[in-house]
């Protein structure tokens, strides 16, 4: 095909298209140190009062504390679920497979509206509605597929001999699995936790119907932009962004860096 | 006998709490939801029931079906809208750019899918407003300014922030899996660049396009952000009367019909696109 001007313009056009899935991002950043009420261009003043505004916010310290516990727990519950069923499909065949992945692996083809609602009259009927655990309960279930997905990535790069290798050399199943397929995995296991734990960091539907009084930061975001239109949301944005980002980031380098060493 | 037996335990250690757990905390919710669905409001309190009460009171109600058309009219739309915008980006990132490229450009488009999308949506609020940031740069050039929030336009913004990204991955991952050869005989056979797109790159990635939109609509068909944000709910989609059918009234079992009946969307919608996209294709003359 006319090869440069064609370049050109697909080039412009992939431009655009990254343009328009962040500039969000980009501008919640930029609104975030922008004096005006209403933020618009030609932009105000450099300030940083924003932040200090929620940094001073008790409110907004017991959310953060709580999307702390909430996505860090949900990280190592959500992880450990996938890495049980990543090993169980990596390693058995059996009869009821297919119903026993699909198990893990539905959730997140429900929408979240629907598990909100759903999560909100079972666990208000167990007793475990209104509490910090709800969300975690929840958000284990609807993190663990992702979890699953890489750890079983991983897996797939292993040679099934090295683990029977292993038994032939004396070792028990479990004394494998701890020296063998547990380091193995490592990486993916930290991507996993990363991974995780930034969806749950961000989840806000679910998290906002089950968890009663206790906010976490979408849920605070949630409520502050019911109101108004208040730019404390740029910096409280800023701050999730960067969080979640650097989550994404860690896991991706993480595993890809893995990968990478594992082939060469 | 007792090494069988220790395999066991040692399989089931990895096997049965997963199980557990996942009967409980989703398979659980989903069937209680079901269940609800049957149960009737009694002075503001849920009781135990078996009746259609519900069913009747929603489905004979003009605006369920309203919301309903509407719900899957404008995810159907922001779907297409996605899977046409991401074409052109995907194929260039399949077909002209380096290997390297590809990578760093999925890299980079996964990061959204893990970022706020609450936030996301607010910052298009501010964007998208009357006196906004892109209604600012139109009336530099002399345009505008236009409304934007509040209208249909707004919500679909906020649909493709969600899928946009997700559809120039997946097509650009189906794309660049073609087999290079069949496209470059194809050219060499003297068909026109367009006409190979057409002929010889769309059919052989039927199946990763079909799955790719089928994605953009379940996240869209179930977002109640956008439509009520940016979208301004003056048409309440689904999601949205699910919320305050919940939030407001405590009508729980009603707001489970609802969820029932776009679960029940879902399964048919998915299951006609795996139908259409794992039919044997006509064969091309």
């Amino acid at each position: 095909m006319h090869g440069r001007g064609l370049n050109i313009i697909l080039g412009v056009y992939v431009a655009l298209i990254f343009t328009f899935v962040f500039a969000p991002i980009f501008f919640s950043l930029v609104f975030s140190f922008n004096s005006q009420r209403f933020p618009t261009i030609p932009l105000g003043e450099f300030s940083t009062e924003w932040y200090a505004k929620i940094l001073s916010d008790p409110d907004i310290w017991q959310a953060v504390r709580n999307s702390v516990i909430v996505s860090t727990t949900t990280a190592i519950l959500a992880t450990t679920l996938g890495f049980c069923t990543a090993y169980t499909d990596f390693r058995y065949n059996f009869r009821f497979k297919g119903p026993y992945l699909a198990l893990i692996l539905l959730p997140p083809t429900i929408p979240l509206i629907i598990m909100a609602l759903a999560m909100l009259a079972w666990l208000s009927r167990l007793g475990l509605s209104g509490q910090l655990w709800s969300i975690i309960m929840a958000h284990s279930v609807l993190t663990a597929p992702f979890a699953m997905a890489i750890i079983r990535l991983r897996l797939h790069q292993m040679d099934p001999d090295l683990e029977a290798a292993a038994w032939n050399l004396g070792g028990t199943e479990w004394q494998a699995m701890r020296h063998v397929i547990v380091p193995f995995c490592m990486p993916a296991i930290i991507s996993s936790l990363c991974l995780t734990a930034a969806v749950s960091f961000d989840e806000f539907a679910v998290a906002w119907f089950v968890s009663g009084l206790n906010k976490t930061v979408p849920i605070v975001i949630l409520e502050i932009v019911q109101g108004n239109i208040d730019p404390q949301v740029n910096a409280i944005g800023t701050f999730v962004f960067l969080t979640s980002i650097s989550l994404v980031v860690a896991a991706q380098v993480i595993f890809i860096s893995r990968q990478i060493k594992s082939h060469s | 006998m007792s090494t069988k037996h220790k395999i066991d335990l040692y399989a089931l250690t990895w096997r049965l709490p997963i199980i557990l757990w996942q009967l409980i905390f989703f398979v659980g919710p989903v069937v209680f939801m079901i269940a609800i669905s049957f149960f009737v409001v009694k002075n503001y309190r849920m009781t135990e029931a078996f009746e259609f009460v519900n069913w009747q009171r929603m489905l004979t109600r003009g605006y369920f079906w309203d919301s309903y058309w509407y719900t899957l009219f404008i995810a159907s739309l922001s779907a297409a809208i996605a899977m046409m915008l991401a074409f052109p980006a995907a194929w260039a990132l399949a077909f002209r750019a380096s290997e390297n490229l590809r990578r760093g450009a999925v890299f980079l488009l996964i990061i959204p899918f893990f970022t706020s999308y609450l936030v996301r949506t607010f910052s298009w609020y501010v964007i998208l407003a009357e006196s906004g940031v892109l209604n600012a740069m139109l009336g530099y050039v002399g345009l505008g300014p236009f409304k934007m929030l509040n209208t249909h336009f707004g919500t679909v913004v906020g649909y493709l922030t969600l899928t946009l990204p997700l559809a120039v991955i997946l097509q650009t991952v189906t794309m660049a899996n073609i087999d290079k050869t069949l496209v470059e005989a194809a050219r060499n056979l003297g068909c026109k660049p367009l006409a190979t797109i057409w002929r010889v790159v769309l059919p052989l990635s039927k199946t990763g396009f079909v799955v790719t939109a089928l994605f953009c609509f379940i996240l869209a068909f179930g977002d109640f952000v956008a439509p009520f944000y940016l979208g301004g709910s003056q048409e309440p989609t689904l999601p949205i009367l699910i919320l305050d059918t919940t939030k407001s009234g405590q009508q729980w079992p009603r707001a489970a019909v609802v969820a029932i009946m776009m679960m029940l969307t879902l399964f048919a919608v998915a299951f006609t696109a795996i139908m259409l996209a794992y039919r044997k294709p006509k064969v091309a003359r």
